[in-house]
């Protein structure tokens, strides 16, 4: 060890946020439940995608057409798995901290506090993006695959079908943004991942029972029915349109990135 | 360097921490010492900028903790509740710290061998005992080769050798010119630690001085044995002096010193049997300091009572 205190003290390398960023990168492949939830998540987007390719196979070869559903969406099922995983991977991130009191050690070192939370949300968007993206193209070409030995399947080429598979991805990974944000605003693991789905499974329950009156201008606004807008090959008429339903949904998740921030500002850790 | 101004920390209707004001030089390892509660935890928070004060402020080098550029370099902290995730390994969790400022896997490797913890690196934290859990924390404390060390109660849980160690490791970090600030409720274990001693209670400032000064400042007693103990108690009866009866022909003796005490017996022709100068350890220094903390206390809990 050398002496630092006595010496002309030379300025010392700073935090940046590549730093930072790295350091989380560090602590997210650094954990087993991170890694588990992702293999998970990868899992369920490809299994449920080629079951469900399966089902429709059988289906088609007993005799059936497959009505009203869209080849291409078939392969893109395992979202509604995968949102659970991966919010509740993003929730993880940051109350798996307050819960060990790993959280000290992290404002300890790096004060500013705020370069923490981009650098948590920078992390999880690179790994989620890139799994969940790989996932569903796994999913939609062997799925797809399948279906074209009853000459059903659709190609990446087909109109809406490329970019309902990178939105599928993309609203997987915003799902994580907003459970990070909110693991940051909550604090304790159970408390964020009930709000989580609270906002993302059972309002839009909720929603189905209003008088349809009501229903058709609350609906399709709430948070995820708005981004799976994004995942629509064909957008049916109660959505709204693919990429502002994809907009609306950033810009809850958003607002809720500058509530954690606001808080992580202010409250004492 | 830490500065403390004013320092003040109220949570709801407790004042956790009331109007602290220190100063914590480099060179020397400066005790923080005051019973469980007192609010040393709460300060230590505030000196990393973990709590903000409610009055009050506290500087490092001459800057609030959260604005130095590179925290881990400047100021390494253990702090007392864990700050270690328990499923990450330990090599890990020093290499996500260290990855903040740039510090680089050599220095990670160095700190873990520097703290004994080489062969368990690769386990996951959680299933460290609580002496290596101390180690770990001060490892990372380590990490940035830091100019100052805050160390919230380093010896919790370590056995005999680890104390020894920790002890002889801040003296070496203190005698390298650091600043070395070291809690304990421990009075024992900061009188064979620290030179300089910051004693709080109910979170308040109670003394600041060094060791010596410390137990030289309090209580000094005589104790005298002679076959004529009551004529001597009441030959040195006075206004400034306390005669307790310590035993058959044995008096303690408080407010005259044994060379007075000597002089007088031998102008009655008194014999002595024995004249032994008595000086207060810390742990008795720090009994003296603290007991109207203590006293307050109770009165605070009767009053409680009563509007209950």
């Amino acid at each position: 060890m050398t002496s630092t205190a006595q010496a002309p003290r030379i300025t010392p390398p700073r935090i940046t946020p590549a730093r930072v960023a790295n350091s989380e990168w560090i602590k997210l492949r650094s954990l087993r439940s991170t890694v588990w939830l992702l293999a998970a998540s990868v899992a369920a987007v490809v299994g449920l995608g080629l079951l469900f390719a399966v089902v429709a196979l059988l289906h088609l070869e007993a005799g059936n057409g497959l009505g009203s559903v869209n080849p291409a969406m078939i392969s893109l099922y395992g979202v509604y798995l995968a949102q659970l995983t991966y919010g509740v991977l993003g929730v993880l991130l940051i109350t798996g901290e307050y819960a060990t009191g790993m959280i000290r050690a992290t404002l300890t070192a790096v004060p500013a506090r705020l370069p923490v939370l981009w650098a948590k949300l920078a992390a999880f968007a690179a790994v989620a993006v890139v799994t969940a993206v790989a996932a569903l193209l796994v999913s939609m070409l062997a799925g797809q695959a399948i279906l074209s030995a009853k000459h059903s399947g659709a190609s990446l080429a087909d109109p809406g079908v490329l970019r309902a598979m990178i939105g599928a991805g993309l609203y997987l990974t915003v799902t994580g943004l907003l459970g990070i944000a909110l693991g940051f605003i909550v604090r304790s693991s159970a408390g964020a991942i009930v709000t989580l789905f609270g906002i993302m499974l059972v309002l839009p329950v909720l929603g189905d029972v209003l008088p349809s009156s009501i229903a058709s201008h609350i609906v399709p606004y709430l948070p995820s029915n708005a981004g799976m807008a994004v995942m629509q090959v064909h957008p049916g008429a109660g959505t709204l349109a693919p990429w502002a339903g994809f907009a609306l949904f950033v810009g809850y998740t958003a607002a809720a990135v500058v509530a954690a921030a606001l808080l992580l500002r202010r409250r004492d850790a | 360097m830490i500065e403390a101004q004013g320092l003040t920390k109220r949570y709801g209707e407790k004042l956790a921490v009331d109007d602290l004001t220190f100063t914590v030089r480099p060179g020397v390892v400066t005790g923080f010492l005051g019973p469980n509660g007192a609010g040393k935890s709460t300060t230590i928070r505030m000196i990393l900028g973990l709590d903000a004060p409610t009055a009050g402020s506290v500087t490092v080098n001459g800057y609030p903790y959260a604005e130095l550029a590179a925290p881990l370099r400047e100021v390494g902290a253990l702090l007392e509740a864990r700050a270690v995730h328990t499923g990450r390994s330990a090599y890990n969790h020093l290499l996500a710290l260290a990855a903040t400022t740039g510090i680089s896997r050599r220095r990670v490797d160095e700190v873990i061998g520097l703290v004994g913890l080489a062969d368990v690196a690769g386990k996951r934290a959680g299933g460290f005992s609580l002496g290596m859990g101390q180690r770990l924390g001060i490892g990372a404390a380590l990490l940035g080769d830091p100019a100052t060390l805050i160390l919230d109660e380093p010896v919790n849980g370590l056995d005999p050798e680890g104390i020894l160690w920790i002890r002889n490791l801040l003296k070496a970090l203190a005698a390298e010119g650091r600043t070395v600030f070291v809690s304990s409720h421990l009075m024992s274990e900061m009188a064979l630690t620290a030179e300089q001693l910051i004693v709080v209670g109910r979170g308040r400032l109670i003394a600041a001085a060094s060791v010596a000064e410390l137990t030289s400042g309090s209580r000094h007693s005589v104790r005298v044995r002679s076959p004529q103990a009551a004529q001597l108690r009441d030959l040195l009866a006075g206004p400034r002096v306390t005669i307790t009866t310590a035993g058959t022909d044995v008096l303690d003796i408080e407010g005259v010193d044994s060379e007075a005490i000597g002089r007088a017996a031998c102008g009655r022709g008194i014999p002595l049997y024995e004249l032994v100068p008595h000086t207060a350890s810390l742990e008795e220094a720090f009994m003296e300091l603290t007991k109207d903390d203590v006293e307050y206390r109770a009165g605070t809990t009767a009053g409680t009572g009563r509007s209950a």
